[in-house]
């Protein structure tokens, strides 16, 4: 352990700390630009400079680097300290007149113009090397670095131009105090929102607000560290040091009696209708995307705002996208009348806005739906009938400028209108879930038609399946809201409950038997069998069909060159009876 | 007969799981389809015996329809290649007895293919009805 | 010979006359059946005319063993004859059981069979296109011959059989377990075929050679491949109806390392020897996949000739659809 002092408080510290380490345990404020805890000290920008004392001779010297020594007296405020940190301020404000944070630091110090000569008024890099060190040592990119000596030093890849090296990280700009570092994506458009991202934000993360467990996970995909091997600041800072990278996807096997699936929907994918432009105008959003922005715990803090983040002041909300439409799906997704309806009186709420809600018909069918309904008509809810054709930005008039414009028949007018607004929702629909074929080969189970799960019966047994003990829950069924999707689980629930209670099922009384009176042995049936249901007794010269495996295909039977095998209630006889039956008609 | 007249008499065997339950929903769905094709329910389309084809042909049908659900997708993991295999034999079989192959069907229709059960039956009605009644011995076979 | 011992009648039909052989066959054994009964009509072996049988009171033959299939008007008048005749009927054989071979004639019509037979096969030499005719009149004088009809029947499509023996030929065994029964009265209910109501695997040597899983990749004809001795035929991929045949043949063509032709014809709970076969061979295919199914189909040359050698006229279809028969 050390001892100092720092601003006459005695400190102590362990061996190896660095005097800003030692102040900022202490609450002791030393300002510093360059510093930053999860990469190397480099004492470039100076501002962190202090006076300090040691076996009687005292020395200006930069906090960041200067690591604390035995009997120390370091003063961060002393005449000389705050001369020093005055005189590189004046200069690093003759650099970058435009940096927010230096021009903070001037004012706090009271310094209100440089004497120096200011080469660029909107310079904002001071030349800290943040960029280049998180480059370097967590990036391990090195794709940008120092170029020039004096007053032509400056941060560049390799001659000035794109280079190879760099993965498009972004660390560069995150690590930059001052802004100086910008970037845009391909299309050459600013980064959307500047508070609002309603893509995945940071490689590791918190899948959503609500997850269970409220743990985080690294998208290995977007990790600097899955890309390079560098990086890992994420356990640097881990005090409970439970970041761990070589974690894997494991198969865990269960054995279960009786399987709930719940695999849920797929949200429609608005791009797939390129008239609505969604992905080509940033304020056209899907119903998800609302959902993030709206949501008080969301990156607008619950805020309504444009991608400019200015507030809208007339926002449209297009029901029944890839809904009802032979083009993409037939059917009706059950939700988005009413979630739209929803979004409506959340914007009267938050926004102020006008809404134009653009419906084919509007299905409020629950409880207490179609009063919602007449509340928003009340609200001032514009509702206007007819399928939009298409959003564009092309403005006809001058008050359609800088607008969206929605381009849609009005029904009840028998008219075409254009509805100039700031912000258009897509009211998406459900789809089944992408892989939803595969899981019904899995579970040996159906689809309808449109590839939601097939229930064994649409009204009397709509949470059980063709498959024993595999009940459905949920959207993977059919679209459905979450009242629905509440009861039908507990629909399910229940089910699976009792036949997991009972802990038997009920054979189908359709089994296959064979006569052992008449069956030869010849053993065509055994290996037809899909369930391996047939033995053959070989001491006693034929072969028998175990009950309890045997799912009554009556494959077997249809082979049995020796009639010795039947089907119960589908019988030979009982069959040949059925076709004479049809022929007496 | 005239061939315009002529109602076909089909016999179709539908495998519960799958055409059965399409048949049903055209049904339920009110499709409106050719009446021609009577049914027999059977487990699965590997269930049904070249013996009822005959006996259906033998009885008066002027075709066989066999439906099951789509390869691979077989209630009963792989019943429909057993009646595909069968069809395949069969039919060429009856082609000895100058049955054509065109009155003997064997058609993939799953639970949620109503609107495909529906066009087998028009297609297969139709296709019967320009071939003309089959016409086996009136009396089966047995001697007068 | 007393009047006091049944008397017995054999007519043949439609047969090669193996049949007649088959009693001849008993050897000496014939010699008991001699002394138990009275044989009153054999027109093979012995002197019996028509105007004999008709003479006789109804009912007075005890039972008429008839052999072979019915093809012509005269072969059912003698037949629904002896019918009157006869207490009993015994159906001797597989034609007259289920058309057997002659029965394969369904796959034509008399236009078609005479066509052949008299104009097209390579050894015929009428260049008259002679015919025989039902009606001729030569010299004079009218001659007539029995119609020959456009379809072969088994026998009891043509006059109610009491039991049938089946087999081509049935065994000596079987034929003398019939005998017996007959003449102790320990008969069977009506309609029983007189052997065991199993397929031949039963008892069949070979079928402990199965493998765990009976399938056919390939399908062989006899003289394709040397045949394995003890192997089960299906396991070697030749076509074997034993499974679709019932038993009591003792196995004499397997024994002569020959598969199952189908001559006794199917169990009881079979209604078509040759659809049950079908059925069970083109299970046991083992491809699914739909060019190799066409393939191994395409390889077996005559589906109906092969599942309905003996049985056809018996079979559900019975013939071939008259009008596609050119």
């Amino acid at each position: 352990m050390i001892n100092l002092t720092i601003d006459g408080k005695k400190i102590e510290v362990e061996d190896g700390k660095t005097i800003l380490q030692a102040a900022a345990k202490n609450d002791i404020r030393i300002p510093t630009l360059c510093y930053h805890p999860v990469l190397e000290p480099y004492a470039a920008c100076r501002i962190c400079v202090v006076e300090v004392g040691l076996r009687g001779k005292t020395d200006l010297l930069t906090a960041c680097n200067t690591k604390a020594q035995e009997g120390m007296e370091v003063q961060t405020r002393s005449k000389r300290a705050l001369g020093a940190r005055r005189m590189n301020v004046e200069m690093l404000l003759a650099r970058a007149p435009a940096a927010e944070p230096i021009q903070k630091l001037a004012k706090e110090l009271g310094i209100e113009k440089t004497r120096f000569a200011v080469k660029d008024p909107n310079e904002k890099c001071i030349l800290c090397g943040l960029c280049v060190r998180a480059c370097e040592q967590i990036v391990g990119a090195s794709a940008i670095s120092f170029v020039e000596r004096g007053t032509e030093r400056k941060v560049t890849p390799p001659f000035g131009e794109p280079s190879e090296a760099c993965i498009g990280c972004t660390a560069c700009a995150y690590f930059c105090p001052t802004g100086a570092i910008t970037y845009e994506d391909k299309y050459g458009r600013k980064v959307i929102h500047e508070e609002l991202h309603l893509g995945p934000t940071t490689a590791i993360r918190v899948p959503i607000r609500q997850a269970v467990p409220m743990v985080p996970f690294i998208d290995t995909d977007a990790c600097i560290h899955f890309k390079t091997g560098e990086c890992k600041v994420c356990a640097k800072v881990c005090d409970r040091e439970a970041v761990n990278y070589d974690a894997q996807d494991e198969v865990i096997e269960v054995e279960a009696g009786t399987i709930i699936l719940a695999s849920g929907f797929k949200s429609f994918d608005a791009k797939r209708i390129p008239a609505y432009g969604y992905g080509r105008f940033p304020n056209v959003i899907s119903a998800l995307d609302f959902e993030r922005l709206v949501n008080a715990s969301g990156p607008t803090g619950g805020k309504i705002k444009l991608a400019d983040g200015s507030e809208p002041t007339a926002v449209g909300i297009v029901h029944c996208v890839g809904s009802r439409d032979e083009n993409y799906n037939e059917y009706c997704s059950r939700v988005c009348c009413m979630y739209a309806l929803k979004f409506a009186h959340l914007i009267h709420e938050k926004a102020h806005a006008d809404v134009y809600n653009f419906y084919i018909d509007l299905r409020c069918f629950g409880k207490g739906y179609e009063e919602f309904y007449h509340r928003l008509l009340k609200e001032g809810t514009k509702f206007i009938r007819g399928r939009v054709s298409d959003i564009s930005d092309m403005a006809l008039t001058k008050h359609e400028e800088g607008k969206l414009i929605i381009r849609v028949e009005d029904t009840l007018l028998g008219m075409v209108r254009r509805i100039p607004v700031d912000m258009v929702i897509l009211a998406t629909g459900l789809e089944p879930g992408l892989d939803q074929n595969q899981l019904a080969k899995i579970f040996n189970i159906s689809c309808s038609q449109d590839t939601f799960f097939l229930e064994r019966h649409p009204k009397l047994a709509p949470m059980s399946t063709f498959s024993d003990g595999i009940f459905l829950a949920g959207t993977c069924q059919a679209p459905r809201d979450i009242p629905d999707t509440v009861a039908q689980a507990g629909g399910a629930a229940a089910e699976a409950l009792a036949l997991a209670d009972k802990g038997t099922f009920a054979l189908e009384p359709v089994t296959a038997e064979i006569n052992k009176d008449l069956c030869s042995g010849c053993q065509v049936c055994v290996g037809l069998c899909p369930f391996t249901a047939i033995v053959y007794e070989k001491d006693e010269g034929h072969s028998e069909i175990n009950d309890a495996l045997c799912k009554g295909c009556g494959t077997c039977v249809a082979a049995c060159p020796s009639g010795a095998a039947q089907q119960k209630h589908f019988r030979d006889a009982q069959i040949f009876a059925e076709i004479e039956g049809i022929f007496l008609v | 007969m005239s061939n315009a007249t002529f109602e076909p008499r089909l016999v179709g065997f539908l495998c519960n799981w799958c055409s059965y339950t399409g048949a049903d929903l055209a049904g339920t769905a009110r499709m409106t389809y050719a009446p021609n094709v009577r049914i027999i329910r059977v487990m699965c389309s590997g269930r049904v015996d070249p013996q009822f084809v005959l006996k259906a042909f033998k009885e008066g049908a002027d075709g066989v329809l066999i439906s099951g659900c789509h390869l691979g997708d077989c209630h009963y993991k792989e019943g429909n290649y057993k009646a595909l295999r069968r069809y395949k034999l069969l039919s060429k079989m009856l082609e000895q007895f100058g049955i054509e192959k065109e009155r003997f069907r064997l058609e993939w229709v799953s639970a949620a293919e109503g609107i495909k059960f529906q066009q087998v039956c028009n297609e297969f009605t139709e296709q019967v009805r320009k071939m003309g009644p089959l016409n086996l011995s009136p009396n089966g076979g047995q001697h007068e | 010979m007393s009047n006091a011992k049944p008397k017995v009648a054999f007519y043949w039909c439609a047969s090669c006359g193996g049949c007649e052989e088959s009693i001849v066959d008993l050897a000496e054994d014939i010699l008991k059946v001699v002394a138990a009964v009275d044989i009153v009509f054999w027109p093979v072996a012995l002197d019996f005319k028509k105007k004999d049988v008709e003479a006789m009171p109804d009912g007075s033959i005890a039972v008429s063993f008839i052999n072979g299939a019915i093809r012509l008007s005269e072969q059912e008048e003698m037949v629904k004859m002896l019918r009157r005749k006869s207490g009993l009927v015994v159906a001797h054989g597989s034609c007259a059981h289920m058309g057997g071979i002659p029965g394969l004639g369904n796959f034509w019509n008399k236009e078609t069979i005479f066509r052949r037979a008299y104009h097209t096969t390579p050894s015929t030499d009428n260049p008259d296109k002679v015919v025989p005719l039902e009606k001729t009149v030569y010299d004079g004088k009218e001659l007539t011959l029995p119609s020959f009809f456009d379809t072969v029947y088994s026998l009891d499509q043509v006059i109610d059989v009491d039991y049938y023996l089946p087999g081509c030929a049935p065994p000596r065994d079987l034929i003398l377990n019939a005998v017996t029964a007959i003449l102790e009265g320990k008969l069977p209910p009506k309609g029983s075929v007189l052997s065991p109501n199993k397929s031949e695997c039963d008892t069949c040597d070979r079928n402990k050679t199965k493998p765990e899983k009976l399938s056919i990749k390939e399908i062989k004809r006899t003289w394709e491949i040397i045949l394995d001795p003890e192997k089960c035929f299906l396991a070697q991929g030749v076509i074997c109806m034993g499974p679709a045949t019932r038993d009591g043949c003792g196995h004499r063509c397997i024994n002569g390392n020959m598969p199952c032709r189908g001559c006794f014809g199917p169990t009881d709970q079979v209604y078509d020897q040759g659809a049950k076969f079908l059925s069970a061979l083109a299970s046991i295919l083992d491809t699914n996949d739909e060019k190799e199914m066409d393939r191994i189909v395409q390889s077996i040359v005559d589906p109906a000739g092969t599942f309905y050698r003996f049985s056809l006229p018996k079979s559900l279809l019975g013939r071939k659809r008259m009008e596609t028969i050119k």
